[in-house]
């Protein structure tokens, strides 16, 4: 009993700093290869590449001045942040990184918790996450917060149900909802490791996914709750210092969810080559998680935002139909089959 | 119905072009520079930071005239006159606003005594307004002109020889 | 006491502690949070009882999704809980208020009666089958036993849906709009208390 707290706890703790760091650095990355892909140098000047810049930021956000406007309603002001971030930190309890292993003569886990409704868990959580945005558009009293958050409310509601529908596909295939059973139905030891991914055998849900998975994590082209162009900064328009950094981190949390779900449903989460079997598996997962917030930033440099009414018409007559149709069709096929 | 096919294609015809433009401009070279560390090529005749000459003696060349100030366009040029221990007249306050400046070079067009010149300098950022106000002593060449004696050899023997002297 | 059931006592009452200050708040938007924090208690309550399916759908359902919708409604209309919406005056609606109060007194006393008691003699709750509430067993029963009022209210919210597009999408060429007639309803009403 002692053991299993000891191991889960030191889990928790590395997941966390990990998770945390790996935020900080995804700012580098995308701050580097946005510039890079509009032709200009990115970060340069802290440290090597300007691979310091997220310290950096870090300092200058803890030491800013936290200002509260006086037109905000207190309670959930302080709230909104808290609620956009914790979420997109609980999604990682259930993401498995590794197969079981020993170190220092302890027995670990590959995943925190190995709950046996580990997606549902995922979207549950991340379905909680609207309420930090929405409530801190509500609160700060600000007109371009409040269209921020409203915004964000509804692209939530019109893209929850294809974001739900599209895993239904995988769900189905694999015939069950836990993570570290989905990781282990796509683990192949031939040569052609990639074999048994899903992507394979549920290409359109993978897209469904992806997209529906940009939007909820308001995201370019979906980034119409935060739209510079139009609403100054959206939903988080008044807020300064840590305040401002929470959803700031907690975007970028939710973009590193989005890749290790995708990682983990599509793309075989911590298999690797076989004839490689001496790399940890931990290591194949953290590859690919990189390969998707590369394909974040990458969509991010390529395409404009969506106008309002073309985001609308798009999530509920495009996705939705085509994710129903998607999940159908698995379905028949899978009984088919047998 | 619609919307659905021109998504599909959209996705599947349209986009994989879109995404290989931003690929190759990612690996182009930066079209900015890594400023403070490198900077662009100026141009020969770039409109800098303001200078005043000195006669050769190391008497200002500035006789407080007042063409300058009324040349400039965007009224950048404040001056005083008094007159120095030979009785020539001298400015005593020569002050330009560099913040009001627009660099476009009219002063030293209409100075007739040479005295004016747009140099280089163009880093001169600060925190404080009023350091933007440029004296007159900020703004002159110092005296011995040229430390490097090679220039004066130089230019003695242009002047010499008669080549038309460069401005540099 | 296991840890368990301390878990289940606290939900329980964080439950019922969000559920009745949803009501008494004044705030429509702290009306909102309060009752997302009583259905993650429930979600609490059903993981409890092994219904890992059943809570993770309370919470991705109405925690993320319809109480979103409410959300958006009232920003939309841009509720603050400042405006007094009016006590009834009326007898009719008065004697409903009281009628319905004690009807649903009565439905709670009637519950509470029914389940409560009996499982006071068998301990506080009694642990339901292993498989309990997961997929199969719920999907299993939506598609066999319950199918018909499954799918009766699935055409039920059908219904309602394409009642709120109709009501909604009223031409305004030859008929006003149902919100044009509440407006005007809403100016008459004032002008009568001004008059």
């Amino acid at each position: 009993m002692f053991e299993v707290i000891l191991t889960s706890s030191i889990q928790v703790v590395v997941v966390i700093v990990v998770v945390l760091t790996g935020c900080a650095w995804a700012t580098w990355l995308e701050r580097k290869v946005l510039g890079h892909m509009q032709q200009r140098i990115g970060p340069s000047y802290t440290g090597p590449y300007g691979l310091l810049q997220p310290v950096a930021d870090g300092l200058k956000l803890i030491f800013k001045e936290d200002i509260v406007p006086d037109s905000v309603e207190r309670l959930t002001y302080t709230l909104g942040p808290m609620l956009s971030f914790v979420p997109a930190l609980l999604t990682f309890a259930v993401i498995p990184y590794s197969r079981d292993f020993s170190l220092f003569g302890l027995e670990f886990k590959g995943v925190i918790s190995d709950l046996n409704i580990g997606i549902l868990w995922i979207f549950a959580v991340t379905s909680l996450g609207v309420y930090g945005l929405v409530l801190a558009g509500w609160s700060s009293g600000s007109k371009y917060s409040l269209l921020g958050g409203i915004r964000s409310s509804a692209q939530m509601i019109s893209y929850e149900v294809s974001y739900g529908l599209s895993i239904v596909g995988v769900i189905v295939i694999a015939g069950t909802l836990s993570m570290t059973e989905l990781v282990a139905k796509q683990a192949s030891d031939s040569i052609w490791f990639f074999e048994n991914w899903y992507l394979w055998r549920n290409p359109i849900g993978f897209l469904l996914y992806l997209t529906c998975a940009i939007a909820e994590t308001n995201r370019t082209p979906f980034d119409l709750p935060e739209a510079e162009s139009e609403l100054v900064a959206g939903y988080h328009t008044e807020y300064s210092s840590m305040r401002f950094a929470l959803f700031f981190i907690g975007e970028y949390a939710n973009m590193l969810a989005v890749a290790c779900v995708a990682t983990t449903l599509f793309f075989g989460g911590w298999n690797g080559p076989a004839f490689l079997s001496f790399v940890p598996p931990v290591i194949w997962f953290l590859i690919k998680v990189f390969v998707f917030m590369f394909c974040y930033v990458w969509l991010r440099a390529t395409f404009p935002r969506f106008r309002y009414d073309q985001l609308m018409r798009f999530g509920w007559l495009v996705l939705l139909p085509l994710a129903i149709l998607n999940a159908m069709v698995t379905g028949l096929v899978v009984l088919w089959l047998g | 119905m619609k919307d659905l096919l021109r998504a599909l294609t959209n996705v599947f015809w349209r986009m994989p072009p879109a995404f290989w433009v931003t690929m190759k401009h990612m690996f182009k070279k930066p079209v900015t520079l890594d400023y403070p560390r490198k900077k662009a090529a100026m141009a020969p005749r770039y409109r800098g930071r303001h200078y005043l000459e000195r006669y050769d003696d190391g008497t200002e060349r500035c006789v407080c005239c007042g063409l300058c100030a009324a040349a400039c366009p965007a009224d950048a040029i404040y001056m005083e006159p008094e007159e120095n221990e030979k009785g020539e007249r001298q400015a005593r306050v020569y002050e330009i606003n560099l913040l009001r400046c627009i660099f476009c070079g009219f002063c030293e067009e209409a100075c007739p005594e040479e005295a004016i010149f747009l140099g280089r300098e163009y880093e001169f950022s600060d925190n404080n307004r009023n350091s933007f106000i440029y004296s007159k002593e900020q703004m002159l060449v110092p005296h011995p002109r040229k430390p490097n004696p090679f220039k004066r050899i130089i230019r003695r023997v242009r002047r010499t020889y008669g080549v038309p002297e460069q401005n540099s | 006491m296991s840890i368990d059931t301390v878990i289940f006592f606290i939900s329980a009452v964080v439950a019922v502690f969000g559920a009745t200050m949803m009501i008494t708040q004044r705030n429509p938007v702290a009306s909102v949070l309060y009752f997302i924090v009583s259905l993650l208690a429930q979600a609490v309550c059903y993981v409890q009882l092994g219904a890992l399916f059943v809570g993770a759908m309370l919470v991705i359902v109405y925690a993320g999704a319809i109480m979103v919708l409410f959300l958006f409604v009232i920003m939309l209309l841009n509720l603050r809980g400042t405006e007094d919406l009016g006590a009834s005056t009326g007898r009719v609606s008065r004697f409903t208020k009281y009628l319905v109060s004690i009807l649903l007194i009565a439905e709670l006393v009637f519950v509470i009666k029914s389940v409560f008691i009996p499982a006071t003699t068998t301990g506080i709750m009694s642990m339901p089958a292993d498989e309990f509430g997961n997929v199969a067993p719920v999907s299993k029963l939506l598609f066999t036993r319950y199918l018909y009022p499954f799918e009766l209210t699935g055409v039920l919210l059908l219904v309602a849906i394409v009642g709120a597009v109709v009501l909604a999408k009223i031409d305004r060429g030859d008929k006003k709009r149902v919100t044009d007639e509440l407006e005007e309803s809403a100016g008459q009403a004032t002008d009568g208390t001004a008059g």
